[in-house]
């Protein structure tokens, strides 16, 4: 079973948390502690006295704490953190997310070529191994691979990690290349500025249907490989219609990163986004 | 989707409280999970006990509340309940809805003792 997802079936192996080194962590506590003692008056029945000093059907009145806290809060005080640093230094952040093999790392590898002189840092998030960095390296971009192990997202705390190896100047884009999952990694802020799904046409157009979660939370989707569209029966409206139902306000490119088709329109949305990151931070 | 990692984040928020109000143990917690939070709620109960284990929230009963999923209608402009992403606006029909809630993963509250 995955100790992460507790997907599958199989045997359990408990948790670990693997860090750079710099955190130490313990989970064992000390326990024995003394207990309370109430004295109660059973004659008049009251509602709301208790050490709570709330009634809630079903929980008892030994003590009540509301702590409404996101589940995720941890997480988003990270991205928090994130989001601040890129935006202190001006850094245009996307989180690209896919399934994988929809050419997330042709397309960027294509991207970097293109964008030329403009700065560019990535950041990789995979199971296990550093192809893909080195796939991006060999364009002079610098490139942090990171390993999730088991893990089926990258979390804010991972890419603040990854992002201290990185030495990112003003007006430069982060592009961080998310684990190739369409589930997980919608529900964590990593402090980007917006997520990119990239879908190839060969997955088939009712992808966003399968998996709306990712498609909702996602401000911009590219449909990569159109070059093969004519190839297997897909029709890249019906595709897009697919994309607007689960997300009305999405917009949508059609690129090739093998033959470039597109590529014009994609970069021009990176120039644009970029413009108005640079732009707010000099306006502030 | 990530349950068992949902519950070491659980944990983390439950041993601050645990420290921050002194308490002994933590019998019962009650989550509010939203229609599309990608909850599976089998697969966190499952979580529960193996993650806490150790904790100050080992043995405790946990309790998840759900809560509705909620939308825009982009062409009757009125926000509504759905029963799924892709469920159609109750009102007008229409297919054209953001979703505007239901994504929450909250701990509302803990009962200790």
């Amino acid at each position: 079973m995955c100790t992460v997802c507790g997907c599958g079936t199989g045997s359990v192996e408990g948790h670990s948390h693997s860090h750079d080194g710099d955190h130490a962590h313990s989970h064992d506590h000390a326990h024995g502690h003394p207990h309370h003692h109430h004295d109660h008056d059973h004659s008049d029945i009251h509602f709301g006295h208790g050490p709570a000093g709330t009634e809630v059907p079903g929980m008892s009145q030994a003590r009540l704490i509301e702590i409404e806290t996101d589940i995720l809060s941890e997480n988003d005080r990270y991205a928090a953190e994130n989001r601040g640093f890129l935006k202190g230094r001006g850094v245009l952040a996307l989180n690209l997310v896919s399934s994988p093999g929809s050419g997330k790392t042709t397309l960027l590898v294509e991207t970097i070529k293109a964008l030329g002189d403009q700065p560019v840092a990535v950041i990789e998030g995979d199971q296990q191994t550093a192809n893909d960095a080195d796939r991006i390296r060999a364009t002079g971009a610098p490139a942090v691979q990171v390993n999730t192990g088991k893990g089926c997202h990258l979390d804010g705390h991972m890419v603040g990690h990854a992002m201290e190896h990185l030495n990112l100047g003003a007006g430069s884009v982060l592009f961080i290349e998310n684990v190739g999952n369409l589930v997980c990694p919608a529900a964590f802020d990593l402090g980007e500025d917006a997520k990119v799904a990239i879908l190839s046409v060969t997955e088939g157009e009712d992808k966003p249907l399968k998996y709306p979660d990712m498609f909702t939370a996602a401000r911009l989707a590219i449909l990569n490989k159109t070059d093969l569209a004519p190839h297997c029966d897909i029709d890249l409206d019906t595709y897009e219609d697919n994309l607007r139902r689960v997300n009305p306000s999405i917009e949508v490119l059609r690129v090739s990163a093998k033959t470039g088709e597109g590529m014009d329109a994609w970069l021009a949305w990176l120039a644009a986004e970029l413009a108005a990151k640079t732009g707010r931070q000099a306006a502030e | 989707m990530h349950e068992m990692s949902l519950c070491e984040g659980i944990r983390s928020v439950l041993e601050t409280q645990a420290a921050t109000h002194k308490l002994d143990r933590i019998t019962r917690v009650r989550l509010e999970i939203g229609q599309f939070a990608g909850v599976e709620k089998p697969a966190l109960e499952f979580a529960w006990s193996v993650v806490m284990r150790g904790s100050h929230a080992e043995g405790s009963t946990l309790e998840m509340i759900d809560l509705p999923g909620r939308a825009m209608c982009f062409d009757c402009a009125q926000e509504v309940e759905i029963e799924d992403r892709l469920s159609p606006c109750p009102n007008c029909g229409s297919g054209k809805l953001m979703p505007t809630g239901g994504d929450e993963m909250r701990i509302k509250d803990l009962e200790a003792i």
